[in-house]
């Protein structure tokens, strides 16, 4: 697995992408754009500003705010606001805030709540008609077989067996009254495509990408980073110093790091084509409702 | 360096598809280290031999793993140090055959798989044929399951005879047939020990090298998606599909081919001085335009401009496709309403042999005329593969209901050869002292047509006018008695009346026609058959409370308490023309007084 992704294929990628996000802005009322924080939030506001120069975006972003992220990311994600000059909607599910729910001690209620039912709060409040999204076909067998143009019922739940046949590149965005669409320009990226394209165009990322001595207690395998003083030691717990970086970013107490010295973007690209396990087993929350985990959360209207 | 190749598989159910895809991502070393121990778990789970089911890697959905079946199109990445792929895997069972059109939507090439114990089957033909559609040239026959043949090469040479005598008639850049196991391994990435009679390359081999010529398109082609503004100036946006443009070049906008030149070029937010296929761009042009999206620009090739178009059709959709219904047409960034003129044929999926057919049902193949609500820009699909394939669209459920592509754009003229005739209409209008036209009325039952259309007459007659009123209901009861009310039999009427409007028209008489004609499809069917300029639509547009308390056949009442089904206003929709020549409303007026009023509105269109 040395393969590099050349550059006309990343090309390709980019124009395919550009291609997508201008449909919906063509088509569709209200559209928004799912910001995460993360490295494929940012590769997808990168090829915003590219589709429609040279005017703004038209729709603005979405965050949703567990209040349990990396403080890094809660930073990176105002500054990029502020400097880009979008317009950001952070929105968190105060019902939930309220319950005083904790990733670890909550587990699955906690997803549920805080990202599922926020995410469904959210685009019902503001009326979103579509809704873009980082997810990529090589994440996770049922993003696999998801389409493009993935169709929401007004329930924003998720009918695989009932997908529109999408055809070369005619997307078919009609929709009915309380129905939406989630829409991924990045389905046919792969995780070396998103690396070798942030090198490529010198696209900035949360520094918790890049390998840093940061304090992490092992727990049950992962490297879970101390972010802050609300995180619960257990005992035998032990913080430790570790040079670590993050192949994905959400609730700090639920993200894996890995041991790395990739301390920019060229080394992580580098060390990703090297690598011999699968993006998502950083992911804690991905494994806790057995194998079709994902294939649930979005039937249930997650992303 | 290769450019990536997007594959696709299609078999029968167990003819093992998702195994061969999982062989050969296992084999190319392409499983991260957990995603391979998952593999071995669950093997362990569902099968007690412990065998490795490579299938596992690929069927995502839960509900594929518990009926042991692909439901839906899996996409997989992976590459080589050769190349780079994608790869859909496509169900094989023939209720999901829509997505396999998907995948072959979205592939340059397909690797259809042969149980060699079964041989070539129907579904096999079905899956070529919709392949050959979609556009795919390229094809690998993967002759899979020799480990249960003995790796007989006697098994093998009578597939492949079996397999050229059907694939010369499906037009292909290649064929290439493999004998392997996908199970054992055999010829997948590596070589077979137990089929030294095969000397050709392993399907790795194959997929890593085979040459996946891009089609050579004539000219410059960019649909418009949307519309930026800046500084004064417009940005066309739009993917490049044919060709390339440089700035100061020569462009045609279409429709209505307007010559102008490019400004100015951004591709990737950044100045350009060309821009070339694949790319997305944003080109200003020299002239200051009114182009919006759905507009085409175009250089060094032409494109139609028609309403009228043939094409070969996959539907999809558990409605069945009849005459005469209506849909959202979309090809490239149009969208425009359309009408079923005509199903020419259907499709023997198996044979290719052509059927007489009325209705296409889910996953039915046919040809059909289609006539669009307005221009639209277009080119034959095997010439601008991006300008010639549409989807259809459900205008009440929105589903995606099927998709074509497209033979050729249709005039009447080039339809149909006539016997020619040494006296013309023109001769026979000239006879008469008139200009035969047909006045359509349209509206609700009771709405006053035949009452209107009938004192129009009495006027025309006085004038010294020839005239024919042609009744709905009369017509019923003697050319059309042997067709019912359903949406087929209703187009089918109003196509009989068109027809029999046409032929007075040439025989220079003035019709008055006077029928419900409830879907905007048939009267343009209609519009088509008489000729757009003969024809005038008059809409009664009396409101149904009116047209039922007036119910002068009692019919609104029987069709109140339910012994009239698809009764048009009560449980069948009437669509009210978006454009007519004249609207009346019979409300509290007097017909005679009425018509004379009509009358007075298409003064000199009858000399």
């Amino acid at each position: 697995m040395t393969k590099i992704s050349n550059q006309e294929q990343l090309s390709r990628l980019e124009s395919e992408a550009i291609y997508i996000m201008r449909e919906v802005a063509a088509e569709i009322e209200n559209p928004v754009m799912l910001y995460s924080i993360g490295k494929d939030s940012s590769v997808m506001l990168h090829l915003a500003k590219k589709a429609f120069y040279p005017e703004p975006i038209p729709f603005p972003l979405l965050h949703i705010d567990t209040t349990w992220k990396f403080r890094e990311m809660i930073e990176f994600r105002d500054r990029i606001a502020r400097e880009e000059g979008i317009e950001l909607i952070v929105y968190t599910n105060e019902e939930g805030l309220r319950l005083g729910l904790d990733p670890v001690r909550d587990g699955a209620v906690y997803t549920d709540v805080m990202k599922t039912e926020a995410l469904r709060q959210a685009l019902d409040r503001y009326g979103f008609r579509a809704a873009f999204g980082g997810g990529r076909r090589d994440e996770e067998k049922s993003r696999a077989k998801e389409r493009v143009f993935s169709f929401r019922n007004e329930h924003h739940t998720w009918d695989p067996r009932a997908q529109r046949p999408e055809l070369w590149d005619l997307y078919n965005t009609r929709l009915g009254p309380g129905e939406s669409l989630r829409v991924f320009p990045l389905s046919n990226w792969t995780e070396r495509d998103i690396w070798a394209y942030i090198v490529r165009e010198k696209i900035e990322v949360v520094p918790l990408y890049f390998a840093k001595e940061r304090p992490v207690v092992q727990r049950n395998g992962n490297l879970i980073m101390v972010d802050d003083d609300r995180m619960e030691i257990l005992p035998g717990e032990r913080i430790e110093r570790k040079k670590v970086r993050f192949r994905t970013l959400g609730c700090y107490p639920l993200t894996g790091g890995i041991e790395s010295n990739a301390a920019d973007a060229e080394a992580v690209y580098a060390e990703t084509c090297a690598a011999v396990r699968s993006e998502r087993t950083s992911r804690i929350i991905d494994g806790d409702a057995g194998m079709y985990s994902m294939e649930k959360r979005k039937r249930e209207g997650y992303f | 360096m290769e450019s990536v190749l997007k594959i696709m598989t299609c078999g029968s159910v167990d003819d093992g598809k998702s195994t061969l895809i999982g062989h050969l991502l296992y084999d190319a070393k392409m499983l991260f280290a957990d995603q391979k121990r998952a593999l071995e778990l669950e093997s362990r789970a569902m099968r007690e031999d412990g065998v490795l089911d490579y299938s596992l890697l690929l069927d995502g959905l839960s509900a594929e793993r518990e009926q042991g079946i692909t439901i839906d199109v899996a996409y997989r990445y992976f590459a080589t140090e050769k190349r780079s792929f994608v790869v859909a895997d496509t169900p094989g069972h023939e209720a999901y055959t829509r997505n396999m059109a998907v995948a072959a939507s979205q592939s340059d090439l397909a690797v259809l798989l042969i149980d060699a114990e079964k041989g070539v089957t129907t579904q096999t033909r079905r899956h070529l044929r919709i392949c050959a559609m979609m556009g795919i040239r390229e094809y690998v026959f993967a002759v899979n399951k020799m480990d249960a043949a003995g790796y007989r090469k006697d098994v093998f040479d009578r597939i492949r005879a079996g397999i050229e005598s059907f694939v010369a008639d499906i037009p292909h850049h290649g064929a290439q047939m493999i004998p392997l196991s996908a199970l054992c391994g055999d010829n997948v990435a590596v070589r077979s020990a137990h089929m030294p009679w095969y000397e050709g390359p392993t399907l790795l081999g194959y997929l890593e090298t085979v040459d996946v010529e891009a089609r050579e398109e004539q000219g410059f082609l960019m649909p418009v998606q949307r519309v930026a503004r800046a500084g004064g100036i417009r940005y066309l946006q739009g993917n490049v599909v044919s060709g390339e443009i440089g700035a100061g070049e020569d462009v045609t906008v279409y429709p209505g081919a307007v010559a102008t030149k490019v400004n100015g070029i951004l591709v990737s937010g950044k100045t350009a001085p060309r821009t070339v296929r694949g790319e997305a761009a944003a080109v200003s042009l020299t002239d200051d335009l009114d182009v919006s999206r759905g507009f085409v620009l175009a250089s060094g090739t032409d494109l139609k401009q028609a309403r009228m178009l043939q094409a070969d059709i996959l539907w999809m959709d558990e409605k069945p496709l009849m005459e005469g219904k209506n849909y959202l047409l979309k090809l490239a960034s149009q969208t425009v309403n359309a009408g079923i003129l005509r199903l020419k044929y259907g499709v023997d999926p198996d044979t290719g042999k052509h059927l007489a057919c009325r209705r296409v049902e889910k996953n039915g193949l046919a040809c059909a005329d289609i006539v669009c609500h307005e221009d639209l820009v277009f080119d034959r699909f095997d010439r601008h593969p991006a300008m010639g394939r549409f989807i259809l669209i459900d205008k009440v459920t929105n589903s995606t209901a099927g998709c074509g592509t497209i033979r050729f754009a249709l005039r009447r003229t080039e339809n149909v050869a006539r016997q020619s005739c040494d006296v013309t209409p023109e001769d026979r209008a000239r006879a008469l002292g008139q200009s035969p036209r047909t006045v359509w009325f349209t509206g609700l039952s009771g709405s006053g047509k035949s009452a209107l259309a009938n004192e129009l007459e009495k006027l025309l007659a006085a004038e010294g006018r020839h005239t024919m009123l042609l009744d709905g209901d009369n017509v019923r009861l003697g050319i059309s008695k042997d067709l019912g009310f359903n949406d087929y039999d209703r187009t089918e009427n109003i196509r009989r009346i068109a027809e029999i409007s046409r032929l007075l028209n040439d025989a220079g008489i003035i019709v008055l026609a006077a029928c419900i004609s409830p879907f905007a499809a048939d009267r343009d069917m209609a519009r088509e058959i008489i000729g757009a300029e003969r024809f005038m639509e008059i809409y009664v547009s009396t409101p149904l409370a009116e047209c039922e308390k007036r119910d002068v056949k009692g019919l609104y009442k029987k069709a109140r308490m339910g012994e009239i089904p698809n009764f048009t206003g009560i449980n069948s929709p009437y669509e009210a023309p978006a454009a007519s020549d004249a609207e009346i409303d019979t409300s509290g007026a007097d017909a005679a007084a009425l018509a004379a009023e009509l009358l007075e509105s298409l003064k000199g269109r009858f000399d």
